[in-house]
């Protein structure tokens, strides 16, 4: 038989390799087409059984990216949903029952349903790459795995760490998917295909999980729940996160299978894949993808950045450069300046590429401390992130212009000051683009690219493909104060501060809002960045002669600047905040300090700083930490909504 | 001889003394740091080079072919070459050497040449009976040879032998290089005095030299992971005096000998580059040359008196040019010891080495101490083998240019019995 997204050969010893290749994708998926053609597959061996079944992809980019998610949006009712769930769910059962030993060959992602297809053949194994990522990632779309991972998961590999990756949604790498016991080997590419073939032949065992193990999936399995549940209560709240809670639910009283549930349970198919968190969780997926988007039609490589200033901000957007392999020069004013900026690289690497010295070592050799800035006459990118001076920028990028290849980005990282402001100074100002990061460098997924009246298309382009290079999010903005990010931030943080003018307790405070679901409280969010640049950025945004809230302008005038003085708003003894007791949190309080939040988004959006609202809340969520099961701000302005 | 050879430009890390125990850096990170720096700087990208030549006399076993290694830590991309001489301590030299011979030919235009060794590193290897005794235990199937080898076993098996050490003895006279030293004191009737004198004098011009920033242009600072800086060579004592010397035992030929750890060349970490280009890559990357080398020079002689290498290699070149000592602006005599540097200027006086080892007609003459080694020498900044002759070669350019000199040559002794000698020109 032909299929439209598989083919089937049988090799001379019988085995059949089912190679996957979703027709117009890059990437595999498992549609409805996809997974009908699979039980045609399994009916045509039934018919004339193999000596095995190998299952492996044809894509470059992965074995399997997971469930087909546009489908997930067009469940418009409760039998559609459990119709979904069914089908994969039974679909895989066939698959473990059939009588031949089947194997999942993993190269590349194998993500949720690809990976519960997986966890549904007699052996896996992961080809030792890079790119081979395991994970069950549905929690983070606010739903959960249900074609058999519930179920799977825990029985292969012990529910302590089965729980771990359902509930955190992390990816774990060939090396430690083999560790766990999720793989029963991890081999080279060059020895995959023969190493399937053996295992697959070898009549080998399922190795059996270890007797304490079998314990905790069986009898224990509640005090185990217990447990877990009380570790999801300390990080996400049942009414804005109920996936996870519904996980432990499917796992510990249905044994993993979501189809039993009653419909009336909240951690049923139905109120799961119908909860408006869910709903909001798929919607900032597809935001995201959108933000990968932007600048994938400039064919840019950078392979030599320059960065001017080698403090926190400067020294970790080089560590991010040359994390992912391109060959950075850092300027500062000496070595001693450059140095701690290579120290923080230096850990940042040992952790990133830990057990693997070499690559942490390779990844230090392309960090090259530059303190004449010589790199800049070969860079590809051009990174400005000195201290917010206006005339030091312009005199800097400047002379960077003159000494720069003529088809090289220039950037400036500026947060305060306006783009058009500093490129005036050059003989060619289209050539200036922003490019903001946001500090932690290597958290924060949002970066925002600027662009004046007078950029060039093509250099735009080309720095938000650069970002796209560090993997982070690229966010087209407008050349206006504060961008989109600080723009919203500022005017939440005053609301905050003007709070504490009124006696309300910074720690009360702090609770209402990460009640409301923000990452992080505001008073706590000015405590990190600085009260000076608190300040600053609340002049920035309104003017020099803004009134400061109380508050805040005492502090700063008894040197109390956040946690790098060790006192702002709260003590911070040794860098780690001291928060007292909250207290009893006002009634709208939290709608009070979010409100000036969700008006600036607007007045963003209303002013072009973004293109549209999407784009203001994919910015604020990934800028900001923004409560992501609201679905952004200007989502959660709209008011509560079913999933579509 | 007809194609010039330019140096284009070149750097070094500081020398870093070796503290009795592994120092901070592999020999193949100090010649990346060196190395990227460089790159950086230059008018052409690393993935331009034609080849790329690393001398070194000892690097670790995770860094054989060590040219290589570094030439893609660098960043030069998988299509350039990269590979390894090894002329014991004049490998830097061999390096250049290699990239004349190359340039010369045709195969390359523009090439990477140095020299690296991180002494500090050298291997603790266990012994031969050791080696021996451990095979016949993995040898051993059952538990009666097993006990049979245990019984085998001496604790003294264990005592290490000391990779330095061995690199530093004559495999084929068995002498340390020290007692190469002392035998051409001995020679030459060179008194600990001459030596610790010498020495002193070798500190304080690395002083003035450090103070008065005349290894700026060749340095490249080193960062550690942790964030340790090190910005000059460590080995300078600003204090040295002759009191302080007089102090030391001599090592070598322990009590009654004359040559002590500090009038010899301290063992050190360091890499030292440079860019060399024929004629037609400086035009086509419209590059400027530093200098060029005019003419090199290899020469054999006793394995024993090895320390007169320089005046053999440097000889020749003299001759084929019609050049006496005093038409040398400077000149420098790596100073792998004391003794042996002023070895080589008493060898060059004496009328009856000139004539019978050197086949020149007479003594060559004095070389004047005020163009000689003029910013000091490897016994106050140390001598990580591999590098010591490319930063000789590199140092005299820089030295030349700053004080309006023009022609400079640069020798080095070289364990085993040979010498090594570059005549250059500064442009």
């Amino acid at each position: 038989m032909r299929y439209a997204n598989w083919t089937l050969e049988r090799d001379a010893e019988g085995i059949a390799w089912a190679t996957l290749d979703v027709a117009d994708a890059g990437a595999n998926t498992l549609g409805l087409a996809v997974m009908t053609e699979l039980g045609d597959i399994l009916d045509e061996l039934d018919r004339q059984p193999p000596t095995g079944l190998v299952i492996r992809s044809g894509k470059p980019a992965g074995f399997i990216a997971g469930a087909n998610i546009e489908e997930f949006t067009r469940i418009d009712s409760a039998e559609a949903a459990r119709a979904l769930v069914s089908r994969g769910w039974s679909l895989f059962d066939r698959l473990t029952a059939v009588k031949y030993p089947t194997l999942a060959l993993i190269r590349g992602h194998c993500m949720g349903g690809g990976l519960e297809l997986a966890l549904a053949c007699r052996y896996r194994i992961t080809v030792d790459e890079p790119g081979t990522r395991l994970a069950l990632p549905e929690v983070m779309l606010g739903i959960y795995p249900a074609w058999g991972g519930m179920l799977r998961l825990p029985a292969l590999i012990g529910p302590a760490a089965a729980l771990d990756l359902m509930l955190t949604g992390k990816g774990v790498d060939a090396a430690k998917a083999r560790r766990l016991g999720m793989a029963d080997a991890c081999v080279p590419p060059r020895v995959m295909d023969n190493a399937a073939r053996m295992l697959l032949l070898s009549g080998q065992a399922p190795h059996p999980l270890p007797f304490m193990q079998r314990l905790l999936n069986g009898p224990l399995r509640g005090i185990v729940a217990r447990k877990a549940r009380a570790q999801v209560a300390a990080k996400a709240r049942p009414e804005h996160y109920p996936a996870p809670y519904a996980i432990l639910d499917v796992w510990s009283n249905y044994g993993g299978n979501a189809l039993d549930v009653p419909a009336s349970s909240p951690s049923s198919l139905e109120a799961i894949l119908r909860s408006p968190t869910a709903g909001n969780l798929i919607r900032v997926f597809f935001l995201q993808e959108r933000l990968k988007g932007f600048g994938k039609d400039a064919d840019f490589r950078p392979r030599r950045v320059h960065v001017v200033g080698a403090g926190v901000m400067g020294g970790d957007i080089a560590t991010e450069c040359a994390l992912r392999g391109m060959i950075v020069t850092l300027q500062d004013q000496s070595v001693e300046r450059i140095a701690p900026a290579i120290a923080r690289a230096g850990k940042r690497f040992a952790r990133k590429f830990r057990g693997k010295p070499r690559e942490a070592r390779f990844a230090l050799d392309r960090l090259i401390p530059d303190p004449a800035g010589h790199g800049v006459a070969q860079a590809d990118v051009i990174i400005e992130a000195i201290f917010e001076s206006l005339d030091a920028k312009r005199s800097l990028l400047a002379d960077i212009e003159r000494r720069a290849r003529p088809d090289a980005v220039l950037a400036s990282n500026t947060s305060s000051l306006r783009i058009s402001d500093i490129a005036s100074a050059l003989a060619d100002p289209a050539r200036l683009v922003g490019i903001h990061f946001f500090n932690p460098v290597a958290m924060m997924p949002l970066v925002e690219v600027v662009r004046t009246g007078a950029t060039a298309e093509d250099g735009f382009r080309r720095a938000a493909a650069f970002v796209r290079k560090l993997d982070k999010l690229p966010l087209p903005v407008k050349d206006e104060p504060g961008f989109l990010v600080n723009a919203v931030l500022g005017p939440y943080m005053y609301e905050a501060l003007r709070c504490v003018d009124e006696g309300i307790a910074p720690a009360t405070i702090d609770a209402a809002m990460t009640a409301f679901g923000m990452p992080m409280g505001p008073i706590e969010l000015v405590d990190t960045v600085g009260l000076d640049i608190a300040v600053a950025a609340g002049k920035a945004l309104a003017g020099a002669d803004a009134v400061l809230p109380r508050s805040l302008a005492e502090r700063v005038a008894a040197g109390q600047l956040g946690k790098k003085s060790g006192q702002g708003f709260y003590a911070w003894p040794g860098g780690k905040v001291s928060r007292p007791a909250a207290g009893a949190i006002p009634e709208g309080l939290a709608a009070r300090i979010i409100a000036p939040l969700l008006a600036a988004s607007q007045a963003c959006v209303d002013r072009g700083v973004v293109a549209d609202a999407d784009l203001a809340d994919a910015g604020v969520i990934f800028g900001t930490g923004f409560a992501p099961f609201t679905g952004g701000p200007l989502n959660f302005a709209r008011g509560p909504r079913a999933a579509a | 001889m007809t194609e010039p050879i330019y140096i284009i430009d070149g750097a070094r890390t500081p020398f870093l003394k070796a503290h009795n125990a592994p120092g901070p850096f592999a020999a193949s990170d100090l010649a990346t740091a060196a190395g990227s720096a460089l790159l950086a700087r230059q008018r052409f990208l690393p993935e331009q080079l034609d080849e790329v030549i690393l001398g070194c006399a000892s690097p670790s076993p995770d860094e054989v072919n060590i040219g290589r290694v570094v030439a893609l830590r660098m960043g030069c991309g998988l299509k350039v070459p990269g590979w390894t001489v090894m002329r014991n301590c004049a490998s830097g030299m061999q390096a250049l050497d290699s990239a004349i011979a190359n340039i010369r030919c045709g195969r390359s235009q523009l090439v990477l040449a140095g020299g690296v060794d991180a002494l500090s590193r050298a291997p603790l290897l266990f012994s031969d009976p050791m080696v021996r005794w451990f095979a016949g235990w993995m040898g051993a199937r059952s538990l009666g040879d097993k006990l049979a080898a245990l019984k085998k076993f001496r604790p003294a098996y264990l005592a290490p032998v000391i990779g330095i050490m061995k690199g530093l003895t004559d495999p084929i006279v068995g002498q340390l290089m020290g007692q190469t030293a002392e035998n051409l004191a001995w020679k030459y009737g060179i008194s600990r005095y001459d030596m610790d004198a010498y020495a002193v004098e070798s500190h304080l011009r690395v002083a003035a030299a450090q103070d008065a920033g005349h290894f700026a242009d060749e340095l490249v600072p080193l960062i550690e992971a942790d964030g340790t800086v090190h910005a000059a060579d460590d080995g300078l004592r600003r204090d040295a005096s002759l009191a302080g010397m007089a102090k030391l035992k001599p090592f070598f030929d322990k009590k009654y000998g004359r040559v002590t750890p500090a009038n010899s060349s301290q063992i050190t970490d360091g890499a030292t580059w440079l860019v060399l280009a024929s004629e037609a890559a400086v035009e086509q990357f419209g590059l400027t040359p530093l200098g060029r080398i005019v003419d090199s020079q290899w020469a054999g002689l006793e394995p024993e008196e090895m320390g007169l290498g320089p005046v053999h290699a440097a000889t020749p070149i003299l001759r084929r040019h019609g050049l006496g000592l005093d038409d040398l602006d400077l000149i420098e005599i790596n100073e792998a010891f004391a003794a042996q540097v002023i070895a080589c200027l008493r060898a060059w006086q004496d009328d009856d080495y000139c004539r019978h080892r050197l086949g020149l007609e007479g003594a060559l003459g004095a070389v004047d101490p005020a163009r000689l080694n003029v910013d000091g020498g490897a016994v106050a900044l140390g001598h990580p083998v591999g590098a010591s002759g490319a930063r000789i070669v590199l140092h005299l350019l820089h030295a030349l240019r700053r004080r309006g000199g023009r022609r400079g040559l640069a020798s080095i002794c070289i364990g085993g019995g040979q010498g090594g000698a570059m005549l250059v020109e500064a442009l």
